[in-house]
């Protein structure tokens, strides 16, 4: 029984805490996603979303609490090293290689992927199974005609579509999304939610999105984080129908308004 | 062995009235300047230009060098260093090496490469015996006047109008000005105060360290020690910095000559491993 | 919704572009990124073309190709992996005086110098890499300066071995692999440094256009976007680190090898600075920086030093300030631009 349904969980934390000095970000957070669901965490601004994706990444690590991975504890493991272990991300900030075209970036995860990531005897060109696999996933993710172009000139549709891709490129088991339309203009965002909702079925995909209306479509499963802590988490039917989830985010809302 | 203690804290103490400027700007202003030595070696020549070409005493020599090199800087700072505040690392570290080059490579021209004697007055070059130990008047003067310097920037950053506004434009420019803080004009002061300093620094420590052409890059790593290992968070961390270089310099040179300056360096970098933010940082892991 | 089925990878077989067979273009768009430029033929053409061209000069010759070493392999760690340091000069240092060292106990064959001297300069630096990992660029340059002083300090201290101040006098090489013996006019210097050079070059240029090569640019755009793609930053670094250790390693043993001598003057704070300078002015990240900025430096040091040494000093730090006041990619630009001006006429 605990067997079959440890295998069934794709990312789980205990207990996870975050201090920045004094304010604590997260706050004894604990969580489990299902292998293949489609998981929201929403919260107002503020609410430490971004600092909970740093925390399972490794990009921040926790002041308690620990992190596994398909059952694994990755809690001491460099962000590097839960990447091989199959989960990769998205920022809600771009951060891209300004200086290398999207071909360059993506062919780079497909070869770091592959393990041929420090060969240094090799020109990157001759490759042809990363430089086809880049050009093929970034034709995919919209982004075939600009992929031999600088990053920094892309314009910022594109950029987004890229963050996807390179994250989509390290071929995850665990997708996490922070708020992927980010800054993206109303009319283009359908553009990148599209690519959001053809995610590959298998994927366990964690997303952080502040648009309700796309959540309650997306998701199957929902954690509410409120001021770095767990607020409450249910299906879609029991969020959506929570009155008290409402206040908190709407009320959140009005007061951004 | 008290005698080499004390020598160390006068050493010390020096090395922070030196550095303190330079831990404002690198540590509070990230401002990568290397060139910081270059404004302690004017003062020691205004210092020896004084007191051998126009023959004014010592002790009225010091206020001077304050003020000149304190000119010195906030004419440094308006017309060059003020454009490069945003610039990456790399371009700081290149100017700020060009003014170190070219800094000795004028007062070589103009002064010749010789070590410069600056002549303490007699009354200062004795030694006196305090609890037993004997002390030199001249470090005896060092530690009072670099003493109350030091309590005096303490009290101006932590307890005056001045200090809360620096911090403030130092901590975001932007706000701070949207606050009607003067930011130039602030940074302006701050790096002229710090020049000074150093200037008044480096006429102090003409006579214990020596004074040449080559000054700026001598004690180059010496200023950035004092900032990065005494941390970025005051002036109290860099003081004891200095303190603890000072002595430990000192107390290498004496007891083990073969390996003064490998400890120096060899204690530095162990710091900066183990704690990147700097020694005495508060709140880092 | 399409989309759904066309993102499920190669197991798509709708009508989108992701079915039609893989396009070679953007495998030619690598490869050409890659492949020599004539402007690339044309400088190693003149290089060589000097050799025979400028028969009197080949002493200048030979320090601008051993300069252009060194420069080289600061540009593969402030270039291409984005560290700067203020002590590259420690590991040529180690390299000219191991191979000095080894020239006067009796290995006077110069490959076998060059060999041991970038070994223990890679040692040296593969130890010392791990130093510069953590911390901030502040952290670095006190780091690579300190660890220049220490080595600065061990050479000066261990004057039985090094000769102290007065340098170390009487190295006297063979003839390189038993066949070629040094002159006095530097033709077999220059030509054995530049060859030396062009094959490290070689190396280094197939290195850049590598995975690893394009893996040590990513980090040092974004090292959070590195890591986040698995890339483990640490290592790479490790390794670049120690490849530029070698080749720095190699250009001081040739220093020794063919100057017949080496001083504490080599491991002066100077010469780390001088190789930054000379990669500022050539331009970092395009691997010819450090050569075109080596030409540039010396043949301004030559002319300039000729009045005196002390002046040069003060223009090299003019140099700096306006160079980085007027900002660097702007004076490459400008420069570049009347080059190819001045190319343009002449054609
Ligand atoms: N590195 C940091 N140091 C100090 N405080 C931080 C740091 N990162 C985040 N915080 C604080 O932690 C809190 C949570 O931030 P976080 O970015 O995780 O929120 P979020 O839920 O992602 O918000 P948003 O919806 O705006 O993206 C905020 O109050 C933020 O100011
Ligand atoms: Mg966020």
């Amino acid at each position: 029984m605990t067997v079959a349904s440890e295998s069934s969980i794709a990312l789980e934390t205990r207990g996870l805490t975050k201090d920045f000095g004094g304010f604590r970000a997260n706050s004894d957070v604990s969580i489990a996603v299902r292998r293949g669901s489609r998981h929201a965490l929403i919260g107002p601004n503020g609410a430490g979303k971004t600092t909970f994706v740093n925390l399972l990444t490794g990009v921040l690590s926790a002041t308690a609490g620990s992190v596994l991975l398909g059952g694994e504890d990755v809690t001491r493991a460099s962000p590097q090293a839960r990447v091989r272990k199959g989960m990769a991300r998205t920022f809600q900030i771009n951060q891209l290689f300004a200086d290398l075209t999207p071909l360059e970036t993506v062919a780079l995860a497909v070869s770091e992927r592959l393990g041929t990531g420090a060969q240094w005897w090799r020109r990157l060109g001759t490759r042809s199974e990363v430089v086809d696999e880049a050009a093929e996933l970034l034709t995919r993710m919209r982004l075939g005609d600009v992929m031999t172009r600088r990053t920094a000139q892309l314009p910022y549709g594109k950029q987004r579509l890229l963050e996807m891709a390179a994250a989509l490129a390290c071929r995850p088991q665990v997708l996490l999304l922070d708020e992927p339309a980010a800054g993206v203009p109303e009319d283009e965002r359908h553009e990148i939610l599209d690519m959001v909702e053809a995610l590959p079925a298998e994927v366990t995909v964690v997303l952080i999105e502040h648009d309700m209306e796309l959540v309650f479509s997306f998701a199957d499963r929902i954690s509410v984080l409120v001021q770095g802590a767990l607020f409450t988490e249910g299906t879609v039917d029991e969020i959506a129908r929570d009155p008290r989830v409402r206040t908190v985010y709407l009320g959140e809302e009005v007061v951004h308004a | 062995m008290l005698t080499i203690l004390f020598d160390g804290v006068a050493y010390g103490m020096l090395l922070f009235i030196l550095a303190c400027g330079l831990a404002v700007t690198l540590g509070l202003m990230n401002f990568v300047n290397l060139a910081h030595g270059a404004f302690a070696m004017a003062g020691g020549y205004v210092t020896v230009v004084l007191m051998q070409r126009f023959g004014v005493p010592f002790l009225a020599c010091l206020p001077l060098a304050f003020v000149a090199t304190a000119l010195l800087g906030a004419l440094a700072e308006r017309t060059l260093y003020a454009r490069l505040y945003s610039r990456s690392h790399l371009d700081q570290v290149l100017f700020s090496i060009g003014i170190v080059f070219m800094s000795i490579a004028a007062v070589d021209f103009l002064m010749g490469s010789q070590q410069q004697i600056v002549q303490i007055p007699a009354f200062l070059r004795g030694r006196v015996e305090i609890l037993g130990v004997g002390v030199g008047v001249y470090r005896l003067l060092i530690i009072g006047l670099c003493g109350v310097l030091t309590l005096l920037l303490q009290w101006a950053l932590a307890s005056t109008r001045f200090g809360s506004q620096l911090r403030a434009a130092v901590d975001d420019a932007r706000a701070a000005r949207g606050l009607g803080i003067e930011v130039g004009r602030i940074f302006v002061v701050t790096f002229a105060v710090g020049s000074g300093l150093a200037g008044l620094g480096g006429a102090l420590s003409a006579e214990i360290v020596g004074l040449d052409p080559t000054f700026p890059l001598k004690f180059m790593l010496y200023f950035l020690i004092v900032v990065t290992v005494g941390g970025t968070s005051g002036l109290t961390g860099p003081l004891l910095a200095a303190l603890l270089l000072g002595v430990t310099d000192v107390a290498g040179k004496y007891l083990v000559p073969g390996l003064g300056a490998f400890i120096i360096y060899f204690v530095m970098i162990a710091i900066l491993m183990l704690r990147p933010q700097g020694l005495f940082a508060r709140g880092s892991a | 919704m399409s989309d759904a089925s066309t993102l499920n990878g190669a197991a798509a077989p709708s009508g989108t572009p992701s079915g039609t067979p893989a396009s070679t273009a953007p495998r030619d768009f690598l490869i050409g990124k890659s492949r020599w430029k004539p402007a690339e033929f044309a400088f190693w053409a003149v290089a060589v073309g000097a050799l025979f061209a400028l028969p009197d000069r080949h002493l200048l010759l030979n320090e601008i190709a051993i300069l252009g070493l060194f420069t080289l392999s600061l540009d593969l760690i402030l270039g291409f992996a984005g560290i700067v340091s203020l002590g590259h000069a420690a590991f040529l240092g180690i390299g000219a005086y191991a191979a000095g060292l080894l020239t006067k106990h009796g290995v006077s064959e110069p490959l076998t110098g060059l060999l041991a001297a970038g070994a223990l300069a890679g040692a040296v630096g593969f130890l010392s890499s791990f130093l510069i990992l953590r911390g901030t660029d502040l952290t670095r340059l006190m780091v690579t300066l300190g660890v220049a002083l220490i080595f600065h300090e061990l050479a000066n201290r261990l004057d039985w071995i090094t000769g102290g101040a007065d340098g170390l006098l009487g190295v006297a090489p063979g003839p390189i692999a038993g066949l070629f013996e040094f002159d006095i006019f530097g033709t077999t210097a220059y030509a054995y440094s530049l060859a030396v050079l062009f094959v490290l070059f070689l190396l280094a240029r197939r290195i850049v256009h590598s995975p690893f090569g394009l893996s040590l640019r990513a980090l040092k755009d974004n090292r959070l976007r590195a890591g986040s793609l698995g890339i483990a930053s640490a290592r790479r670094i490790v390794a670049v680190y120690t490849l530029a250790a070698v080749y720095a390693g190699i250009a001081g043993a040739l220093l020794t090898q063919t100057t017949q001598f080496v001083s504490l003057e080599i491991l002066d704070f100077a010469r780390s600075a001088d190789a930054l300078l000379v990669l500022v002015i050539g331009g970092t990240g395009y691997l010819y920086g450090g050569l075109v900025g080596a030409v540039a430096f010396t043949l301004l040091k030559d002319g300039l030093s000729a009045i005196t040494p002390a002046y040069w000093l003060f223009w090299m730090g003019l140099f700096l300030v306006v160079l980085v006041l007027v900002g660097r990619d702007r004076m490459v630009e400008r420069v570049r631009g009347l080059l190819a001006r001045a190319v343009g006429r002449r054609a």
